[in-house]
């Protein structure tokens, strides 16, 4: 199927601006789902508020856009009331990981199955640039003329350490990987945590003179390295992409199917 | 009526009630004295292959309950005033998505953690008003726990005929006293929720209301693929910045509950026939009036109870005809005069007296005596 059968044209155009990752991140998406063949019907999206969490009105499937920062807690009511829909849950950084942090932390430590993806792009776009918990240190944003002195977070540590079972980064540059790692993290039976790094380039681009972006895109090409790269070791400072943490934990959904079952067997 | 006759708490009461209307997805978080609910149902809902969870917080409670609504099922949460104010965000969400919940406050004294254990009426006016923006609301409370039993089946069934939140506004009195409760078999009647009859392949439009003003839903996981949105959005649940989209859906989220007020008010009369003082009241407050009324009458005083289950939206009308008999009228309450003002808003007099406590002690015969004494030339 054409990738624009799996999107809603009378939502359209889109709000993304010119050079924005997001369009680029939601493509890699479709195709994942696209090749895990899930019917349409099946699938659920959710998200909360902000740029990337428009993504839900543009894409034809069941779409919830709720609450800034309270995706995932929706989304758990989603995947606990109807176990058999695959849930997938596109958040922005201040989303998923401000106001949104402690859903993201108890999604993770339930391993519920829903697949959390964070479209990073290090600012709040939406509300004009303001920075975010993933805002580098000494980098400029509206609200930190002088540059940032909140230190940010790594979405990936923070996922690892709250008990996430499926833990993957890449970019808006790397197309085809995002899309093999979305693939795993939607079939990965847990709670599976995927960062997409996004360029912004009207807001943190332009803030902090790094140009277009397709300046961006370079960024994204040359800063980032696969994990266990040997340029890691000479410069620390490179990004880590691939999948940091894959494996088999029992899920909440599965968990909670056995309490059902010796619940009704007590009668 | 046959059923099961139980000795039990206002909360088992709840609880009851919410699985007799179907109740199959609770998520909540403790709070004092709320926390039964949760305890009761995270045993009793999985042997009906219902869903139970605790969530990280009351916001989280709130959305996931919204969340499996919206995949068919009748869903409920509990909690008392703290968790309350966290909730009004996910309320209004409710309202404006038009998602069918049943959210309990079993009210403590406030504000903030003020005195947890404790019984209070303060939350009336933060259940009408405390999501932003205009809306409207339904509120529903009880008095004692047969009445706590149906008007639990009454808020999910008032929550799936209008599509939206329906407050249940107890209080810790009701929550934690025990009476005797007559759970029936079968005989009160359910409504299950509207369901589109449009086929696959048809466009659905989820916010096109029917001539009746209800909106057939279709659950997530249907054959139907549509959006929904806390946004301003038209019937297909699309956001849209159109002015007149904005006005019809405003308009329609007010008026489907407005207008149909005579609906969904639900209210007792006690002694009114001839009654010269009318006491207005509602939950555990209700029961100090109506024992008011029966001192009262002993001693030959012509007084009568006005009994509100319904709160929102107010039954102004039966107030202003009820008051219209009668000469004094005394509202009793425990908070600082919040249905005093609603009273006051139907009843255009000097002859409304308010009868309140607001210290965490529960309200009493005498302390609603003392004010009629004086109200009534007795003195103190």
């Amino acid at each position: 199927m054409p990738t624009k059968d799996f999107i809603r044209q009378r939502f359209f155009p889109h709000l993304w601006c010119a050079g924005c990752g997001h369009g680029v991140i939601m493509a890699s998406l479709i195709r994942a789902i696209e090749a895990l063949n899930l019917p349409k019907n099946n699938v659920v999206i959710v998200s909360g508020i902000g740029c990337s969490s428009r993504m839900p009105g543009y894409l034809d499937f069941h779409t919830l856009h709720t609450l800034h920062g309270r995706a995932l807690a929706f989304a758990t009511g989603i995947k606990m009331g109807r176990p058999e829909l695959t849930v997938i849950v596109p958040m922005g950084d201040g989303d998923a990981s401000a106001i949104g942090g402690n859903h993201l932390i108890h999604a993770a430590r339930r391993n519920i199955d829903v697949t959390a993806l964070v479209l990073n792009n290090s600012i709040y776009g939406m509300t004009g640039g303001q920075n975010s918990p993933t805002t580098p240190l000494d980098a400029r944003s509206t609200t930190t003329p002088r540059g940032n002195i909140d230190p940010a977070f790594d979405l990936v540590e923070l996922a690892k350490g709250a008990g996430a079972s499926f833990v993957a980064r890449s970019t808006a540059f790397h197309t085809k990987e995002l899309e093999q790692m979305l693939e795993k993290a939607i079939s990965h039976r847990g709670f599976s945590f995927v960062e997409a790094m996004s360029g912004c380039p009207t807001y943190f681009g332009r803030r902090n003179k790094l140009g277009s972006g397709v300046d961006l895109m370079r960024m994204f090409r040359e800063r980032t390295v696969p994990i266990g790269s040997e340029k890691k070791k000479t410069d620390p400072s490179l990004i880590e992409r691939g999948i940091f943490v894959d494996r088999a934990r029992p899920s909440y959904t599965d968990q909670y199917r056995y309490i059902t079952q010796s619940a009704c067997e007590e009668h | 009526m046959s059923g099961t006759l139980r000795f039990i708490q206002g909360n088992e009461a709840v609880v009851e009630g919410a699985l007799y209307a179907g109740l199959g997805f609770y998520a909540g978080y403790p709070i004092t004295p709320s926390t039964e609910i949760a305890e009761l149902l995270a045993e009793r809902l999985p042997k009906r292959g219902g869903t139970y969870i605790q969530m990280e917080d009351e916001i989280a409670s709130l959305c996931s309950i919204i969340g499996a609504s919206l995949t068919g099922r009748k869903v409920m949460t509990a909690t008392s005033g703290p968790g309350f104010s966290l909730m009004q965000e996910a309320i209004g969400y409710a309202v404006m998505a038009e998602v069918p919940c049943v959210v309990v406050n079993v009210q403590r004294s406030g504000p903030s953690t003020g005195l947890p254990t404790a019984v209070a009426q303060g939350d009336v006016m933060q259940a009408r008003w405390g999501t932003h923006g205009d809306h409207a609301i339904i509120a529903l409370t009880a008095s004692n726990l047969q009445d706590v039993f149906s008007m639990t089946i009454e808020a999910f069934n008032m929550a799936e005929t209008y599509r939206t939140p329906v407050i249940l506004l107890l209080d810790e009195v009701v929550g934690h006293m025990r009476e005797k409760v007559v759970i029936p078999g079968e005989g009160i009647p359910v409504v299950e929720r509207l369901v589109t009859s449009v086929p696959e392949g048809i466009d659905y439009h989820p916010y096109l209301a029917r001539e009746d003003g209800r909106l057939p839903m279709s659950d997530f996981g249907g054959v139907h693929r549509y959006n929904v949105t806390g946004l301003v959005h038209d019937m297909w649940g699309f956001p849209s910045n159109d002015p007149t989209v904005a006005y019809n859906l405003l308009r329609h989220l007010v008026d489907k509950i407005e207008k149909r007020s005579h609906e969904i008010v639900r209210c007792q009369e006690h002694q009114l026939d001839d009654a010269d003082i009318l006491l207005i009241s509602y939950g555990s407050s209700a029961r100090s009036a109506l024992h008011m009324v029966e001192k009262g009458r002993d001693s030959g005083i012509r007084i009568g109870l006005l009994e509100l289950n319904t709160l929102w939206p107010f039954p102004y009308e039966i107030v202003r005809r009820a008051a219209e008999k009668t000469e004094l009228v005394l509202v009793v309450e425990m908070n600082m005069g919040q249905i005093y003002q609603e009273v006051k808003k139907a009843v255009r007099t000097d002859r409304v007296y308010l009868v309140n406590r607001f210290d965490g002690v529960f309200i009493s015969h005498t302390d609603i005596e003392k004010v009629l004494n004086v109200v009534m030339g007795r003195g103190v």
